[in-house]
């Protein structure tokens, strides 16, 4: 159980596929010019992550090895073209304003790392608490940079009117630029996250 | 729209990297000297142009009349996988330097999303094949700008004093920005 709660853990801040790893970068910086898409986004990447992690982790043994790699992309499409139908189907709006980034969860490399890295190793309770850490640790970031972004450049939080009328929204933030500045300070912030949570824990040992 | 607007709009106005996000793994991994980011450049270039020439047909005349648009993602995805396999062997056999050159990165670019993104949005857009062929050019010589351009930024940047908490990557997605505001300029050129 300890282990299972350490693998949830490291998704979340020491391995932070986004911040650490710096893999699936593309649709993070894409969709957080609000906070819906970032959530919707989260969601959805969770989804398919989870599917494709239990699905390859219980089929570990019958896939031959030099096969894999075709296998695991055929699993993650097949999942994320569900994902991509039941947004057209119940959330319209959002998955209009994502555009063509539903579709490419096919290719993030969150997904093609975790189930190369894990899944195909690790039994199904495992592979679970792996996929929740890591969709965990990609959404909090997502809507981290989403709340700052539309906070800044929009004055509102999920399309709620937060900061007071007279205020200017700063644009730049919306725009393509504000993004990668965000997300430059979060990566420094989460580093100096870690070093300040790995300190203590060196002192005590 | 005439070809001319799709090309600057896909090369400049809408760069794929800087205003839009996508292949962002390849442009913070491979843009550490400017000779890789070149090679990588243009072997995406190539895969792109390819892909776009065989996922178009093969989406209006096969997948349309069958009625399984819906398996356009796993369709377009193993379609540009086994180009890339195709094209690597074809390259080891018959133009080695050009393998030489960026056979490497090949392996890499199946999973580069602009190329994926690009074959979408074809279909999307409702493209006919004279325009997608020229859209994947520009995204893809958009690409190819924006990690040259990097590239040659990080080699300045080797010299320069850094501020210490931006050290490492932040100062890429810094530096980026800065680029992205630049080309935030070209929004004007295309009434």
């Amino acid at each position: 159980m300890k282990n299972l709660w350490k693998t949830f853990k490291q998704g979340i801040i020491y391995e932070n596929p986004l911040l650490m790893l710096m893999i699936g970068l593309c649709s993070a910086l894409a969709v957080t010019s609000n906070v819906s898409n970032g959530i919707g986004m989260g969601l959805a990447m969770t989804f398919v992550l989870l599917f494709s992690e239990i699905f390859i982790s219980l089929f570990r043994k019958s896939i031959p090895s030099s096969a894999r790699m075709p296998i695991f992309i055929i699993i993650i499409a097949a999942f994320t073209t569900m994902v991509d139908l039941v947004m057209k189907a119940y959330f319209p709006e959002l998955s209009k304003s994502m555009g063509v980034f539903i579709p490419l969860i096919v290719v993030n490399c969150i997904i093609m790392g975790r189930v190369e890295a894990f899944a195909s190793k690790q039994k199904i309770l495992p592979a679970i608490f792996d996929s929740f850490g890591m969709g965990l640790g990609y959404t909090w970031v997502l809507v981290g940079i989403a709340a700052v972004r539309e906070l800044l450049g929009n004055g509102t939080f999920a399309g709620l009117q937060i900061m007071p009328q007279s205020y200017q929204p700063i644009l730049f933030f919306i725009l393509p630029p504000g993004g990668f500045l965000v997300f430059g300070l979060f990566i420094s912030l989460n580093i100096w996250l870690k070093k300040r949570m790995q300190k203590p824990g060196k002192e005590r040992a | 729209m005439d070809l001319m607007k799709i090309f600057l709009i896909a090369l400049l106005v809408n760069n794929v990297v800087l205003m839009r996000f996508l292949a962002l793994c390849s442009y913070i991994g491979m843009t550490s000297d400017v000779g890789q980011s070149i090679g990588m450049g243009s072997a995406v270039t190539f895969v792109t142009v390819l892909a776009t020439a065989a996922t178009w047909p093969l989406y209006h005349f096969v997948l349309v009349p069958l009625n399984l648009t819906f398996l356009k993602i796993l369709v377009f995805i193993l379609v540009i996988a086994s180009l890339v396999q195709l094209v690597e062997f074809y390259l080891k056999k018959n133009i080695p330097g050009l393998y030489a050159a960026m056979g490497i990165y090949l392996p890499l670019i199946t999973t580069n999303c602009a190329i994926l993104a690009v074959t979408f949005e074809n279909i999307d857009y409702g493209y006919s094949f004279i325009q997608s062929i020229v859209y994947a050019v520009g995204v893809s010589l958009g690409y190819l700008l924006a990690m040259v351009l990097l590239a040659g930024v990080r080699d300045r940047m080797k010299t320069s004093p850094v501020p210490k908490f931006l050290q490492g990557t932040p100062i890429l997605f810094i530096a980026s920005s800065l680029l992205g505001i630049a080309f935030m300029g070209f929004s004007g050129l295309i009434k």
